[in-house]
């Protein structure tokens, strides 16, 4: 059971990240987005990473996709054009890329000895991750909150228009 | 007060003088001037740099759960980054347009950048690794396009922000791998382990897509290529702080991943670090000697400078740490000061970004021609300069790491090195042509905040090269630390 859910879930999720990349239109690209974030989520679920699985859910496909499609709307971006460059990248990163995941697949194929990592039997309760989160990484998790508020900050200072601009544009 | 806080307190203290700055800023009037500002940001960088100095007297140590040290090691970083952001921040109140109301926002980015890189050089816990590296990487991607309305600024930012965020990706993928393979993301233990594994594979692999992100942001060769539009694009007193003190903290991160999580695989790592630092030599200098635009160029010399520094890492652990510590000191201080000197005499709008532009530059202002030529004589790495105990040192580690043909190789590249920055020298001095573009040009004015900033440089290129000891000696006490 377990087997065959992995296999269709982790099937939908490459099928997904493909169709991403080999879309034309954005929106299209987003929505494909929608379905690797989901599927992943159940390959987290299937890992018996349930807090994960329904953060990536709530975070990911709900909050952060609804952005990038409300962007892209607002935007109004059309299709995108094909140019020789682009040409020449798909050419060159789609065996530059069968290259390094063969790699890694070998790699973790002859790793005999791996440790395994295993997260809690049954259910990860909220405790538990709570301690992790807000005591071992303590500090991770506090300067995280710097990282975002840089992010904002440069978000405005982009977007913002100085009256500075114009004289120093001159 | 309890260490665990005294041990983040340099950037405890950036970060507050950001968000200070940040606050003043949004509650001064719409029209009003924001260069004012600096009266925070300035004493707020001195006061971290004190600091960094008072963790001197703590003994090294982690904190937070073994997520950052402190220790003589991160003290040099610290101490060297704050110099770097504060000469960077007089040199901007100089030369940001007056009027502008980024001003404020310039500052709080620049300080929160600052905390990002101190805490990067601190860290020994993978996540707070990669946090911090991301905190000081956006804060560059935005500044990097400060100057929205030419077509260059965006472009750059662009680039940086795709080609960064593509490169710290290679660099979770390795600490995912790290994770995987030991358990644990706390340096030290993944040293423990990775000491006692029976197998390396995994972490061989995890090691070199770290080395993708770390390298891309050294600017070292293959992953080289965003620096000339980057430098170019960018405003010139944000090139002389991301040109210095984002690699400085990334140089630090791979002293301590190399020298304290991988040790024993050095017999692996070590051949790939030499044939990177030839390469970013060899490239770096060769596409220099063609370059045009002054910036451009000093892009490309800054990629031959990653490599003439990723030479003493051929070097055994005690000399080649210290000679790596040692040669971030010296690029950090001539290479703020040239691009300080360059943002005067291009100006912030860059009338005059090509090297014939910078014709005659000595007979119109003395101070500033005879300036870049100092700075200039620094890079090629002649005597009594701090570029030339930096080589010195760099290239003495990777003999005594048995990498002779690579300080030969480093060497060689000085000698093609000097022809591109005799060249720039030798336009400065030139006598100006009697046309009236030349006469036409204003002569750039030094204010206070510049003019001191410019005397630090000088000053601290000067004494790394006329008096190296003290600054060796604690680059040595650093590389002690590490091990």
């Amino acid at each position: 059971m377990h087997l065959i859910l992995f296999i269709v879930f982790a099937g939908l999720c490459l099928a997904g990240a493909l169709n991403l990349l080999l879309q034309k239109h954005p929106i299209n690209s987003a929505l494909s987005l929608v379905v690797v974030m989901t599927s992943l989520a159940v390959l987290y679920l299937l890992l018996g990473a349930e807090f994960l699985a329904a953060a990536q859910i709530i975070v990911y496909a709900g909050a952060i996709m609804v952005l990038f499609t409300f962007v892209i709307m607002l935007l109004n971006a059309g299709r995108e054009e094909r140019t020789l460059g682009s040409k020449a990248a798909v050419a060159l990163g789609f065996p530059a890329v069968a290259a390094i995941l063969a790699v890694i697949a070998t790699v973790i194929l002859k790793a005999q000895d791996l440790g395994s990592v295993s997260l809690s039997d049954g259910i990860t309760s909220t405790e538990e991750l709570s301690r992790v989160l807000f005591h071992e990484l303590l500090l991770p998790f506090e300067v995280t909150s710097v990282l975002i508020l840089i992010a904002i900050l440069g978000a405005v200072s982009l977007a913002r228009k100085g009256h500075g601009d114009q004289e120093a544009g001159k | 007060m309890n260490t665990d806080l005294l041990r983040i307190l340099p950037e405890t203290i950036l970060v507050v003088a950001g968000i200070l700055v940040m606050l003043i800023d949004a509650s001064l009037p719409p029209r009003a001037q924001r260069r004012g500002l600096i009266w925070v940001a300035a004493p707020g960088t001195m006061l971290a740099l004190w600091a960094s100095l008072i963790q001197l007297r703590l003994d090294p140590g982690t904190a937070f759960f073994g997520a950052v040290e402190t220790s003589p090691f991160t003290i040099f970083f610290h101490v060297l980054i704050c110099g770097i952001v504060l000469v960077a921040l007089l040199l901007a109140y100089d030369t940001l347009p007056r009027d502008s109301h980024h001003q404020g926002e310039f500052y709080a980015l620049v300080l929160f950048g600052a905390s990002g890189m101190c805490l990067l050089t601190g860290a020994v816990e993978l996540l707070v690794v990669f946090i911090a590296l991301e905190i000081s990487s956006i804060s560059t991607y935005i500044l990097a396009g400060y100057r929205k309305h030419t077509g260059k600024g965006p472009e750059a930012a662009i680039k940086y922000f795709l080609l960064g965020s593509f490169a710290t990706g290679f660099l979770l993928y390795g600490i995912a791998l790290i994770f995987g393979a030991t358990g644990s993301t706390q340096i030290y233990e993944v040293a423990h382990k990775a000491a006692s594994a029976q197998n390396h594979t995994f972490i061989v692999l995890a090691l070199m897509l770290m080395l993708v992100g770390i390298l891309f942001k050294v600017s070292a060769a293959p992953f080289h290529v965003w620096t000339p539009d980057v430098y170019e694009g960018a405003p010139s007193p944000v090139v002389a702080l991301l040109s210095t003190a984002p690699k400085a903290a990334a140089f630090a991160l791979l002293l301590r991943v190399l020298y304290q999580m991988l040790p024993d695989l050095r017999s692996l790592w070590m051949p790939l670090l030499w044939v990177i630092a030839a390469a970013s030599m060899t490239i770096g200098n060769l596409a220099a000697l063609r370059q045009q635009n002054v910036k451009r160029m000093l892009a490309y010399s800054s990629i031959a400078h990653a490599g003439y520094l990723l030479a003493a890492f051929a070097g055994l652990a005690d000399k080649g740490i210290a000679a790596a510590a040692f040669y971030i000191a010296a690029y950090a201080a001539m290479n703020v000061g040239i691009f300080a000197v360059v943002t005067l005499i291009s100006g912030y709008d860059e009338h005059l970004p090509l090297v014939a532009d910078f014709r005659g530059v000595l007979y119109r202002s003395p101070l500033l021609g005879s300036l870049l030529i100092f700075f200039l004589i620094s890079l090629i790495g002649i005597p009594f300069t701090g570029g030339f105990f930096g080589k010195f040192y760099s290239f003495s580690a990777a003999v005594g790491g048995g990498a002779v043909v690579l300080a030969i190789i480093g060497l060689l590249n000085s000698g093609v090195a000097a022809a591109y920055y005799v060249r720039l020298a030798v336009t400065v001095a030139q006598k100006p042509e009697n046309g009236m573009s030349q006469a036409a040009l204003p002569v750039p004015q030094i204010g206070v905040a510049v003019g001191a900033a410019l005397l630090f440089t000088v000053g601290a290129t000067l004494w790394l090269g006329i008096a190296p000891e003290p600054i060796l000696r604690a680059a040595e006490n650093a590389a002690h630390a590490l091990q």
